[in-house]
């Protein structure tokens, strides 16, 4: 069925991907991959927490690392469609990766919910850190 | 100004029109902090309907606003969460806990009447 799959590449939106080095890049980047994930035809519900979880890991990398790029494309498992949500940084890195991820903890002062609140938002949520090299946070969202 | 501020009596009024980046919701904080000032305002609302994403950095400012605004004798309400906002308020683990919240612009200027009336009444609280 090779013009079937053809014929949804066509189709399937492109990725985007934003270089996050101010405030306003936070927005670009939200506001671009909520695009992507409702020509996806995600709901508003799915919009709105696709859209915050952009928000806050495009600032996580801003504000830790300076900048940051954030990718958001369309990912497929079998029948199930979603969107995948890449958030890279060259900065300091997470010395304590459990740490970070408790509800609460914050190494900058602030409420500290960032990548907790990240893992509640998506359905599934990975992330790598290398001590002076950077971080690297994949999360998804699949449409039901 | 990225958010429109508008004065009714006692009220001082602001509707979020767009996304607004971290130095607009900055901007909008310290503005209205000092409009409460100029106007000798009672009571601050923000409309944030038209707000795309509540995430942490919007619900602190929104909380420093509120605390700000009352330090110097104003009380803060905010209005026009929508759903699919809330939901993700929610499962980010944002409360607002300690903003008052109200479903619109009528019940936001309802509650606020009824606080700076209990305001006049008791002064110290």
């Amino acid at each position: 069925m090779n013009h079937v799959k053809a014929a949804r590449e066509r189709v399937r939106p492109p990725s985007i991907r934003v270089r996050v080095d101010s405030d306003r890049a936070i927005v670009e980047a939200r506001q671009r991959g909520r695009a992507l994930a409702e020509r996806a035809g995600f709901g508003l519900t799915d919009l709105a927490i696709i859209a915050t979880a952009i928000s806050e890991l495009a600032r996580n990398a801003l504000q830790y690392a300076k900048w940051g790029d954030i990718v958001v494309r369309c990912v497929e498992d079998g029948d199930r469609m979603g969107v995948l949500v890449m958030a890279t940084d060259a900065g300091p890195g997470i010395p304590n990766i459990t740490q970070a991820l408790q509800d609460g903890y914050s190494s900058s002062g602030s409420l500290g919910l960032g990548l907790p609140g990240v893992k509640r938002l998506m359905d599934e949520f990975e992330i790598s850190s290398e001590l002076g090299h950077g971080t690297t946070v994949i999360a998804k969202k699949w449409r039901l | 100004m990225a958010v429109p501020i508008l004065k009714q009596g006692d009220y001082l009024i602001a509707t979020v029109q767009t996304a607004l980046s971290d130095r607009d919701l900055g901007d909008l904080r310290d503005a209205l902090v000092d409009r409460v000032g100029r106007f000798r305002s009672r009571g601050v609302i923000v409309d944030v309907t038209a707000l795309d994403v509540m995430d942490s950095y919007a619900a602190r400012t929104l909380r420093d606003l509120a605390h700000m605004a009352r330090l110097r004798g104003a009380r803060t309400v905010i209005v026009g969460i929508q759903p699919e906002v809330a939901f993700a308020m929610v499962q980010l683990g944002l409360t607002l806990d300690e903003i008052a919240t109200a479903l619109d612009l009528e019940e936001g200027l309802s509650y606020l009447d009824e606080m700076v009336r209990a305001d006049r009444r008791a002064p110290a609280r």
